[in-house]
């Protein structure tokens, strides 16, 4: 079960990846992006209220597990002195949401602030008993114009903003120059050209594949349907679900890399754990579809690659379009049982809204940022990465980020999806059985599982 | 989990003493429970009422949609028809019928090479056995992960060094026997001090006399060490018992290694942690976990039964 939360992972090593020559550049100053005249609706607490709960003793606490945020919250408690943060962090991942649960059900101890990630939100707003706040009265009015709409989509459900978004994970491909070009494959743009070239490669390199299809990997398995356009999962904030991962267009999805698999084109080796890190320094793989944290990590994972790795969009399944998905990618969220709402979530919006304090993310801590005005700003997508022979990875996976597509809804229990996923369609990839009986089982699982939840499956 | 309670007469108070004790006496039992008071206070608030109240959660089932409803012993009669329970279950059997024999064999064949003084560098030797159980299980498991690898293990690269193909030790069988070989290669160590220390508080009167009889040093081994040292054996047999039905640290690490072999319900105590951390239903955990601590209970109790009449009938 550690295996899906591979960003979580990545943000442990960013700090450390960050030696190489990945330049970090200065931050440029600018206005803040929270600030602004909100033009307060109806139901919006007043700036005058805001103004008010800033300049008094506060003290709050934020759990949150990335590396050196504090220089994001230092930042803001030298801007609000009255307000003083104890960050804590619980633990990566899993640890961090059976702490988190455990602290909302035994009613105290929770924090005001939480680190949230996408797909977990439903399962923190399930019901009347959902535990975070809607922000949308502490939001400034014109807030959903800070973000590309997938990105909101991800944040505003049901009525409701449930977090202010950090990072996100849009997918690309990374692939290997140097071997694709010995053995005289062009990057694949479609994914026809991908199964020609996988087949073609590996019959050059019997030691070495395209690509790796691993067996413990939801999260990339449900980009790569996520960017077909399937859209298997939906919730409606109470008790009905929709889980429909075995309809046509997944199949497709899912029969194209377990076709891959078993025709020995594509590896199917469990991803990040030891043999996976070496594997991908010393040549396994000739290309790595991941999302944009993806090139830092590779960076510090396959340093004595440099120079050899180029970024590009994932193949496509229409010649001619561009379309992609994302994989992880998280908020901050302010918990309903917080004393202090407002100066909670002037935290969370602060330090993920502020231009400074995401440059700096960016910049930094290697977070992809959410917001369009750090997307599109020279300091970040001006980098070039030596590592990338040069290339503009950042303003790369910028451009992919316009590109996600929309309206990809989680269900209100991902754990379980997640964890399911390798024993039935992971395993039919691992044992190379068929991946369609295998997608069959986990929707299977899943809906039983809903059942049993007491959720009313659709 | 429900721990074995050893009989002891630890606690107990001499039944027959009269009502009237003598100042001294008084002070004295005074402070003995003085002594036991942090103990038990420990042992109260984090076992006895941690059991009680898993016992009382397993009668509930909590659903994400709906709350909490009594349902009596329905977790129970569901674990009992749970075929990755049960499965669980019985791969904890199978290992135990297998592995702790050999390791317990093992144990005692170094502890008696120790004993017999027959050996150079004993000290160091003993050292040796020991130091794997001093290695943090997480450590172990991640060390053997490395030597396991089909990739870069040291194994493999042997292997087709010399132009073979590797072993794949992440199949299920293979699986099975790694993680038999890493539990070996952690408890051989801790098993064999413990017989090797009660090797060594058998009167060598014993031996001696034993020698005037002409008998071997394979002769005493079998005839004077290993009847001598029966409690300890017992003990480490019982110690394994517990330590395998509760296996969960080797698994849990491999699991990186072979996701889909090893599973969410590889062994009872991962599969009740999966239930309760993934599943999110803490009631069929506490169930299943008060069934593994009955299961273990049970075993540890034939083993100790059928030990005690072997020793009457010899």
């Amino acid at each position: 079960m550690s295996s899906q939360f591979d960003r979580r992972k990545f943000l442990i090593g960013a700090a450390g990846a960050a030696t190489s020559g990945w330049l970090l550049a200065a931050c440029s100053g600018g206005d803040t992006g929270s600030g602004g005249t909100p033009q307060a609706s109806a139901s919006q607490i007043p700036q005058a209220d805001i103004d008010k709960a800033l300049d008094t003793e506060t003290t709050l606490t934020f759990w949150t597990w990335v590396p050196d945020i504090t220089n994001q919250v230092k930042m803001f408690t030298d801007t609000y002195p009255k307000i003083t943060v104890n960050t804590v962090n619980v633990g990566q991942g899993a640890p961090h949401y059976q702490k988190l649960r455990a602290a909302i059900q035994s009613g105290q101890g929770a924090p005001d602030v939480t680190q949230m990630e996408f797909q977990y939100i439903p399962s923190f707003t399930l019901g009347d008993a959902g535990s975070l706040l809607d922000l949308s009265p502490y939001a400034p009015a014109d807030i959903q114009s800070f973000y590309p709409e997938w990105v909101w989509g991800q944040v505003k459900i049901n009525n409701g903003l449930w977090g202010v978004p950090q990072d996100t994970g849009p997918m690309g491909l990374l692939y290997r120059e140097d071997l694709l070009s010995d053995a005289g494959i062009e990057a694949p743009k479609t994914y026809d050209d991908f199964a020609a070239a996988a087949a073609s490669y590996h019959s050059k390199n019997p030691k070495s594949y395209l690509v790796n299809v691993a067996p413990n990997q939801p999260g990339q398995m449900v980009a790569y349907l996520w960017q077909a356009g399937v859209r298997p999962f939906k919730f409606d904030g109470q008790e009905t679900v929709t889980i429909d991962l075995a309809n046509d267009q997944a199949q497709k999805v899912i029969k194209f890399w377990g076709d891959l698999v078993t025709s020995g084109g594509a590896s199917n080796d469990p991803d990040f754990n030891d043999s996976w890190y070496q594997g991908l320094a010393g040549g396994k793989w000739a290309s790595l579809p991941i999302a944009a944290w993806g090139p830092v990590f590779l960076q510090g994972t396959a340093g004595k690659t440099s120079g050899k790795w180029r970024a590009a969009d994932l193949p496509q399944w229409d010649a001619g379009q561009t379309v992609s998905s994302n994989w992880g990618g998280s908020t901050d969220a302010v918990l309903k049982a917080s004393k202090n709402p407002i100066a909670a979530s002037q935290l969370a919006l602060w330090i993920n809204t502020n231009k400074e304090s995401t440059l700096r993310f960016a910049n930094e801590q290697f977070l992809f940022p959410a917001m369009n005005d750090v997307l599109t700003d020279p300091s970040f997508t001006g980098q070039e990465s030596e590592f990338y022979g040069g290339q503009k990875v950042n303003e790369k996976f910028a451009q992919i980020s316009e590109t996600v597509s929309t309206d990809f809804g989680w269900l209100p229990f991902m754990d379980f999806v997640y964890s399911n996923f390798t024993e039935t369609l992971g395993k039919a990839f691992a044992d190379k059985t068929d991946a369609v009986a295998g997608l069959q089982a986990w929707q299977d699982g899943c809906a039983a599982y809903a059942k049993d939840q007491g959720f009313t499956v659709a | 989990m429900p721990t074995l309670v050893q009989p002891g007469p630890a606690t107990a108070a001499p039944v027959s003493s009269k009502p009237r004790l003598t100042v001294a006496r008084r002070r004295q039992y005074g402070a003995a429970y003085a002594l036991v008071l942090p103990f038990f206070i420990i042992f109260l608030a984090m076992i006895v009422v941690p059991l009680l109240y898993a016992g009382y959660l397993s009668f509930f089932k909590d659903k994400l949609v709906g709350g909490v409803s009594f349902v009596g012993f329905e977790n129970y009669v569901r674990a009992l028809t749970d075929a990755s329970f049960l499965g669980s279950v019985g791969r904890m059997a199978l290992f135990l019928v297998t592995q702790v024999p050999f390791m317990l064999g093992l144990s005692l064949f170094f502890a008696l090479a120790l004993d017999s003084g027959m050996m150079r560098l004993s000290r160091f030797t003993r050292m040796a056995i020991y130091i794997p159980y001093a290695v943090p299980g997480v450590v172990a498991t991640l060390m053997w992960g490395y030597l396991y690898g089909p990739d870069f293990g040291p194994i493999a690269q042997v292997f087709s060094a010399l132009g073979g193909s590797p072993p794949n030790f992440f199949t299920e069988t293979g699986m099975l026997l790694s993680i038999m070989n890493v539990v070996n290669w952690e408890f051989i160590g801790y098993n064999m001090i413990i017989i090797y220390a009660a090797l060594r508080s058998i009167p060598t009167e014993l031996y001696e006399a034993a020698r005037v009889d002409g008998a071997s040093e394979i002769r005493i081994a079998w005839s004077i060490k290993i009847p001598a040292i029966r409690p300890a054996l017992l003990l480490t047999v019982i110690f394994s018992v517990i330590g395998t039905f509760q296996l969960f640290n080797e698994p849990k690490l491999m699991a990186s290694l072979a996701p889909t072999v090893i599973g969410t319900d590889w062994s009872p105590n991962l599969y009740a942690y999966n239930i309760a951390f993934i599943n999110q239903d803490t009631n069929y955990a506490a169930a299943l976990a008060f069934l593994l601590g009955f299961v273990i209970a049970v075993v540890s109790y034939i083993v100790q039964l059928s030990a005690q009449r072997k020793e009457r009938n010899s």
